[in-house]
Parts: structure tokens; sequence; C-alpha cells
């Protein structure tokens, strides 16, 4: 193979799809017509909690022209299949929060459709709704199941009773982050169209062919081969199109049955925000056994989500919190309480990093108290306890990779310049009235599913010959900015030793890729990418082994022989299924073992400036150094990085989800404030490069990981710039000012206190 | 949406990417649907449809408006510029070329809105500093690239428009 003056792994290659994105030419679902078709509308809930007593249909409106769908015309079951199916498609009875469908409209003109959503006036008997995390662990309604309580994890290692005796100091505090919404700027839409002979077909803006797939068999009672997912160009997903895809599927399915037409849903900007999933809103509690010289000796950690109304993909997003909840740190004993519990609110969802960017937060700012409790630097207190290899992580895991957090935050603190600047700013602050900081976090992510999790999806990937000797990608993963498409061709052809553009991959369609599973967890690169890598060396083989091919052979001599082999036999697919490897061993029961087949690792810095006279918060300059295997697209990888960077900057400074009656609030992007060009700082990225045997061409997952560590830098840089603790995200102006006013001594903690001195 | 059934259609004449296209549209049809329905031109995207976000974004006689925001009546005889309008000749202009390059677009929804800014600022503005660039993109949201790369991508544009 002529690999080595023809790597293209490494190399930002174009885009794949750049191009017809670039000139205006890439197809997103509202830009497909179908003739005939109708437009949908839900009509929601008006209440947090209830019962439906009676639908009327005001006469303002002609509803004979109206194709109207109740909870009544579903086939199947009435449910949203995920991980459980308690998710009704469209409430029958009950009400669980104020954004719960009850039924569907479609009209030819969409301009009707709000006023005839408005002439659907639905009565209630209302019930005591519960809005918070504390309101549902006191049970004084139940709403959900015998407790609340959706799911809940505990993690164990060692004895801690020793460790908190013969602590120096026990260092206490609880953490929490707000609901934050992932904002792509298409909002949530789906075509379906329903033919009685070959059944359902929906296109839509989605990451989860194949989760949508599931739904509707369920809903529908359809067997597989006659429930067909497509994704069309897909504008911005970051989790929150994993889940709700299901739902606008389902609905616009149940249209088109209805109508016999096709029908579009596609939501406005508000709806959008106020129906679909948002970040868990989270509580962390910390009590940490310390040692005077800031060792971790032992410590206990209570980590709580609020899931909203359903189950839906909760215990998922909670076990990546729990997981995540110790950080890059040992932890010589420890014990993790995790749980996730019901509310009133829509059901909260995936967004990038899923539950480790809650638990991360309270775990870096809780390494900055313990480092103030102990007067020693926040350096040393995490030099102190990072994870070295051999040694094990909450679940007993053992760190197999060299890697050495010590000299990654060195580099880091030197890339920033931290020494020197935090000694200017500790002496320019004392006179100033903008107060400068600065603030680190140490965190690692997991890539791929949760412990058994790759092992359950069983992904199946395909590579296909083509006629004109190119070769092709099946597969059910999806982009949606991140560069799937790209660095999936990019690894097909340096495994094959073709050009980039000998490779293409397919539209991902049910009816025509295999399921390679869903598209989160960061781990389509890494995992999905090394079935790519063998299914495409199993086309190499066959035609070398047909004699079509020698050893050594040039990207021409390869198409010629790959057109001859389809000339003869026809179109050849080679499909790699997923195997997990044998030292990955995952104990479900008791949560231990390897949590992970891979980390990633960074090191972030924030620099702030803190205006005393308008409370404001900028960051100056924030630097990202991590470790995330091979970087496989220079260009893409760092706009992974940056994209995540400012998302995490939102979800520090900007992104107030405003609740009311279970309800958002502000669901305009003129009152939910995401971070502008003119908000950003300069965002350096740095790379780290160690490999990872698990991933294709050693690489590992990378788009969650940045979500994880600007919150907990930028507010420990906040806290160093003013000497108060804030122990809350997001952090706006009007928190900081509070703080200051209620604050009289800048010197103390009005966080819960050291409670052994 | 009530006013468009009462009230009448009326003959609107406007230049889209050099071409005069006469359309039948209610005098307060938004110009992003006149656009994407009537005249079939689907890159310019929809994003807020209150003109926060800068998607629908296009080029007005020369001038940047949220097409979300404008009654087709009031750009009647106008020359209007869209994404489609930008390569000439299959030949991306430069600021395409560079979106490419420097990784600007990711999942592409915010992208013609973005790069007609972007023309838009290098029009008024051929040498744009730092601090032009993040001001002149403000009005148009990304929530995928974080922006940095898309800064870089209007420098360099600027700098072969230059040469």
């Amino acid at each position: 193979m002529s690999m080595s003056n023809n790597r293209i792994v490494g190399k930002s290659v174009p885009r794949l799809e750049g191009r017809d994105k670039v000139t205006g030419a890439s197809r997103y679902v509202d830009d497909m017509e179908l003739p005939g078709m109708l437009y949908g509308a839900t009509v929601r809930s008006r209440i947090p909690r209830g019962k439906i007593k009676t639908i009327n249909f005001l006469p303002t409106v002609n509803w004979d022209e109206f194709a109207v769908v109740t909870a009544k015309d579903i086939p199947g079951k009435n449910c949203i299949a995920l991980i459980g199916e308690d998710q009704p498609c469209l409430a029958h009875e009950l009400i669980n929060h104020p954004e719960e469908p009850i039924l569907l409209l479609a009209h030819r003109d969409k301009n009707l459709l709000a006023k005839a959503v408005e002439a659907v006036s639905v009565e209630y008997d209302p019930l005591p709704p519960v809005f918070s995390i504390e309101d549902s662990e006191k049970l004084s309604e139940i709403i959900w199941g015998t407790d609340n309580i959706f799911k809940s994890y505990l993690i164990e290692k060692g004895d801690l009773e020793n460790p908190f005796k013969k602590a120096d100091r026990i260092v206490e505090a609880e953490y929490s982050t707000g609901a934050q919404e992932q904002l792509y700027i298409e909002n949530n839409g789906m075509i379906a169209s329903f033919d009685p002979q070959q059944g359902i077909t929906v296109w839509g803006s989605l990451q989860c062919p194949y989760y949508v797939h599931k739904a509707l068999m369920e809903l529908c009672g359809l067997p597989e081969d006659r429930v067909r997912v497509v994704q069309m160009e897909t504008g911005g997903a970051f989790g929150g199109k994993e889940e709700y895809p299901s739902m606008l599927a389902a609905h616009a399915t149940l249209l088109a049955m209805k109508s016999g037409k096709p029908v579009k849903i596609v939501y406005d900007r508000m709806e959008d925000m106020a129906a679909t999933t948002k970040r868990h809103p989270s509580r962390a509690r910390h009590r940490t056994a310390v040692s005077k010289d800031g060792k971790i000796l032992g410590g206990e950690i209570e980590f709580t989500i609020d899931g909203g109304a359903y189950k839906t993909l909760s215990p998922v997003v909670l076990s990546r919190g729990a997981l995540h909840a110790g950080g890059p740190y040992y932890w010589p004993s420890v014990r993790i309480r995790a749980k996730a519990v019901a509310t009133n609110a829509p059901p909260h969802g995936a967004f990038r990093g899923f539950g480790a960017p809650q638990s991360l937060f309270a775990m870096e700012r809780h390494m900055d108290f313990i480092a103030q409790t102990l007067g020693i630097s926040p350096i040393e207190v995490r030099k102190r306890n990072f994870l070295r290899p051999g040694q094990t992580t909450t679940t007993e895991q053992v760190v197999n990779e060299q890697i050495d957090l010590g000299k990654l935050l060195d580099r880091a603190l030197e890339l920033a310049d931290y020494r020197a600047k935090k000694e200017k700013f500790t002496q320019a602050n004392v006179s100033a009235d903008k107060k400068k900081g600065i603030g680190i976090a140490a965190f690692l992510h997991g890539a791929g599913f949760t412990g058994s999790g790759e092992r359950y999806l069983n992904s199946l990937v395909g590579v296909e010959t083509c006629p004109d000797g190119t070769v092709r990608i099946l597969v059910s993963s999806t982009e949606f900015g991140q560069g799937t498409k790209t660095v999936l061709c990019q690894i097909a052809a340096e495994a094959l030793g073709v050009r980039y553009e000998d490779v293409s991959i397919a539209q991902p369609d049910t009816e025509k890729v295999p399921n390679s599973g869903p598209t989160v967890a960061s781990r389509t690169v890494m995992v999905v990418g090394k079935l790519v890598h063998s299914a495409a060396f199993a086309i190499l083989q066959t035609l070398r082994s047909s004699g079509l091919l020698g050893e050594v052979y040039s990207p021409e001599e390869f198409r010629a022989s790959c057109r001859q082999h389809v000339a003869q036999h026809g179109v050849f697919r080679s499909l790699s299924r997923y195997r997990q490897a044998d030292d990955i061993s995952w104990n479900e029961e008791n949560y231990r073992g390897a949590a992970y087949a891979a980390f990633a690792w960074a090191v972030y810095i924030a620099e702030v400036t803190v205006d005393l006279s308008s409370y404001s918060v900028i960051v100056d300059d924030f630097v990202c150094l991590q470790e995330v295997g091979r970087v496989l697209h220079p260009v893409l990888a760092a706009g992974q990085i940056i994209g995540g960077v400012a998302q995490g900057i939102g979800f520090a400074l900007y992104e107030k989800v405003v609740w009311e009656n279970g309800r958002m609030k502000n669901g305009q992007m003129t009152n939910y404030i995401m971070p502008t060009s003119a908000d950003i700082p300069p965002i350096r990225v740095f790379f780290e490069e160690l490999g990872n045997v698990h991933g294709a061409f050693g690489a590992k997952g990378i788009g969650e990981l940045p979500m994880d560590g600007p919150a907990p830098a930028i507010v420990n840089a906040i806290s160093d710039a003013l000497g108060i603790s804030f122990n809350s995200v997001p952090l706006l102006p009007e928190d900081i000012f509070e703080a200051l006013s209620s604050n009289v001594s800048h010197d103390t903690m009005p966080a819960l206190a050291d409670s052994k001195q | 949406m009530n006013d468009q059934q009462t009230a009448t259609k009326s003959d609107v004449t406007l230049v889209v990417n050099g071409k005069t296209i006469a359309v039948r549209a209610f005098p307060m049809e938004r110009l992003l649907d006149v656009l994407r329905t009537q005249i079939g031109l689907t890159g310019t995207k929809e994003g807020c449809g209150e003109g926060e976000c800068g998607s629908c974004s296009v080029l007005v006689d020369g001038a940047l408006v949220n097409s979300c925001l404008i009654p087709v009546l009031q750009v009647s005889g106008t020359h209007i510029t869209t994404i489609e309008g930008l390569a000439t000749d299959k030949r991306l202009h430069a600021l395409q070329q560079a979106f490419l390059d420097f990784g600007g677009a990711q999942c592409g929804i915010c992208t013609p809105g973005m790069i007609l800014a972007g023309v838009h600022l290098l029009s008024k503005n051929p040498q744009p500093t730092g601090t032009d660039i993040r001001e002149g993109l403000s009005g148009n949201l990304c929530r995928c690239t974080g922006y940095m790369q898309i800064f870089e991508a209007v420098a360099d544009a600027a700098l072969r428009c230059r040469q």
C-alpha cells in the first residue's frame, strides 16, 4: 500500500458536504415539499399537572377542513419508546407537564393553524404540581412511580469511616447548575408520509434514525420493513435531536395516517424552546475528607438531576454524571449517590456532555474550595490528587494509558501565562474597579456508551464497492455539523489507500444503511470509525484474494480493480460488527469496572474581568489543552473544541431558563441569550496526542469534552477575582451584584463552611 | 396572519440575484417566505422569525437585512442578493471558499446568512480589524463554531479580495 505518501488521516481535507452548505444548496427538512402536503400543529396542555375533563372545538373554525388526531387514533402503543415507555405520544387523560401534547391538527394552509390551535378548548381538573428537586424529594405529591425517582445509582469504593476520622479537615459544599437550551439554529422539523402498502416514511432533522424507527414501530404496530426513517441535512443538534424527533415523527405520522396526505411539522422557535428537551438542572453535594497538605482521603458525593415529567434519557444522563462526579482525581475511598427525580416540567434530555458538565462543575469548584480552605494553591491541590497510570477511578477502572495530568496542567499554565497573570491580578485588583481573575478546570470525558452500552448497541457498519470503482460507507451515524461524513470517509480512504474523493457515504436512511447506533456520546469517530476501518479493510482483502489487486498499488489501480470486481461479482458489501475488547469489563449491578473504553483528558484555563460598575463578566482569554487520542482532522477537531467552549461560556454566564409553573418563560432568542461573536474571547486550542487502541487510527471521542470545562474554569476565575465563592451557574450580573451586596467582607466564604474547624 | 386572508395579493417585482422576478404576494408576506416558497430559493434559512439570529439575512440594495422582518411590498423594485447569487459560474466567492478552508461552516444552517453578513462587512470595510469582524457579524448567531473559525475565514477572504 502506498500509505506513506498518501496520508489522509490527520489532514484537514475539505468538509464533504461543505460546498453545499456554503452555497445554500443543502436540503434541510423545511426545504422539502411533497405534493399535496399538509402542515401540522400541536395542541398542548396549558397546565403543569392534572386530568383532562373535556376537549371542545370552538365554532370559530371550520373543523371539516382539518385533520384532527387524538390519542384514540394511535394504532399501536401510545408511547414514545426509548429506554422506558412512560412518555405518551398524546396525553389521553393525565397531564404531567405544561407542554404535554394533547391533540394534533393539520391543514393545507399553515396560516390557519395558529387560530385553530387556539380554538381547541381543553378543560382540566388540576392537580398540585412539583417544580423543583427539593419539592420532588419531599414526596408530598407522588408524580412518578412510588417515590418520584426515575433511577438511582450507588458507586462505592473503599472504606469511608476511617478517612473521615483521620481527616485534618472535612470540606463540604453544595453546587447547582441550571437548565440549558441546545439552541440549534434549525428548529425541530419532520415530514411523514403514509402508504397502506409500503408503510411510513419520515424525513427529518434528527441524530438517531433508528431511535425514531423503533418509536414508530411501537406507535403504529408495524414491522421494521414498513417504517423508513431518512435524515435530512440537520442544522445543529447537540443532543437536542436525540430523542424529541421521535415525538415529532410520531405526530407527523399520525396526521399523515389520518389525512392520507404527507404532513410537515416544523416548530417555530418558541415551541421548540418550550416543548423540547433541555439540559438537566442539577444539584451536587460534596463532603470531602482531606489531609492538611491537600490530599483527598475519601469523600461522599450526592448528585441529583431534575428529569422532568418522564423518564426518557434521564437514567443514562445520570449515569454519565455519576461516573464523572469524581473528576480526574484519585479517590482512595468514595461513595457517590446519584438520582434522577421527577418534576412537572417537560422532560429534560441529552445535551452535549450529558450529565458530565453538571457533576464536573461541582467537582472543579470544590477543588478550588478545598484549596482555599487549606490555604494551598488550586494548582497544588489538583497535582496532589491527579489520577496516575495504574491507579483506579471511582469505579475501580485501572488507568492504563500513560497520561501525565501534572504535565498537562503545567503546559496549560504555561500557555495561559498563569503564574505571571495571577501575581499581576492580585496586585492590580486591590485598587481596581475592574477585577481580574484566572481559573483552572481539569477534567476527563469518557468516550462512547457507558459500561456495557456499546455491547448492547451491537453496532453494524457497511462499506460497499460501487460500479465506478469508488467505495461507499453505509452507517446510520449522522452529520449535524461535527464532520461525521468527512472523518468517516477519511478513515475509509486511509484504510484502503485510496484518495479521499474515492470514498462516499450514504444518506442515513433505515431502508439502506445498517444500524451503526445513535450519533451521541462522542462515539462516532472512535467506535463507528473503527468499524468503518475494519469493514474497509475487508474490501481490500477481498480484492487481493480475488487476484485483482497486488500488495502495492496506486489509488487508480485500486479503482480499476474495484470496478472490475463489481463487473464480475456485483456490488460487494463488507459488514463489520462491534465486538467489545476483552479488557473492557463492567458490572452493571454494583457499578464497578471499565466505565468507558477510553477517556479524553483536559485542562482549561479562563481569564476574566468583572466590572464592578455593571457586574458583567468578560472572558478575556481561554486556553484549552486536551489529550483526545489522535486528531484525525485538525480543523474539524478545533472546531469541535471552540464550539463546545462557546456553549460552555453560555452555560456559565448567559443562558438562563426562566421557569414559570414548569414552563419556559423566555423561549425566544430575544430573552434567552447565547453568546454572539462579540462575546467570545480568543479560544486557544492545543492538543496532546497519546493515541488510543480502541479508536480508529488512535482517535478518542472529542465532541462532548469541551462542554465540561468552561463553566468551572470561568466561575473559578470569577471567584478568584472577587474573593467570593460562587457555586451555581448560570452566573449572571444580578447574581454577582447580590453576592457582593450581601457579602460585606470579601475574605469569607458564604457557602457551607468547613465543618471541622 | 389573519390580515392575509382578508387582504388581496399585489404584484411585486424584485431583482433577485440579477434576475427580474414578478410575484403575486400579500403585501405583508415576509420576504423570507416569498424567497423560499414562491421563488424556490431555499438557501435563505429561518432560525427565529424575529430578527435575532440573522439566519435569514439577505442583501437588499447592498444593505444587510433580516428577511423575516421585511414585508415583501417594502422591497418591491429592489436588488436582492441571496446565498444562491454569490458563486458565479460555479466559482465560489472568496468568502465561501474561505469558509470551506477554515471550517467556518459546521451544521450549515447559519452559514448562508453568516456569509452574506461577511460579504456585507467586506463591501463596507475591505480591511476589517479583528474587532470590526466580531462586531460586523454580531447580528448573526452561530451555535456550532464558537465563531473563531468564521473570523479566520473573513480575515482570509479580506486578504484574498485585496490581492
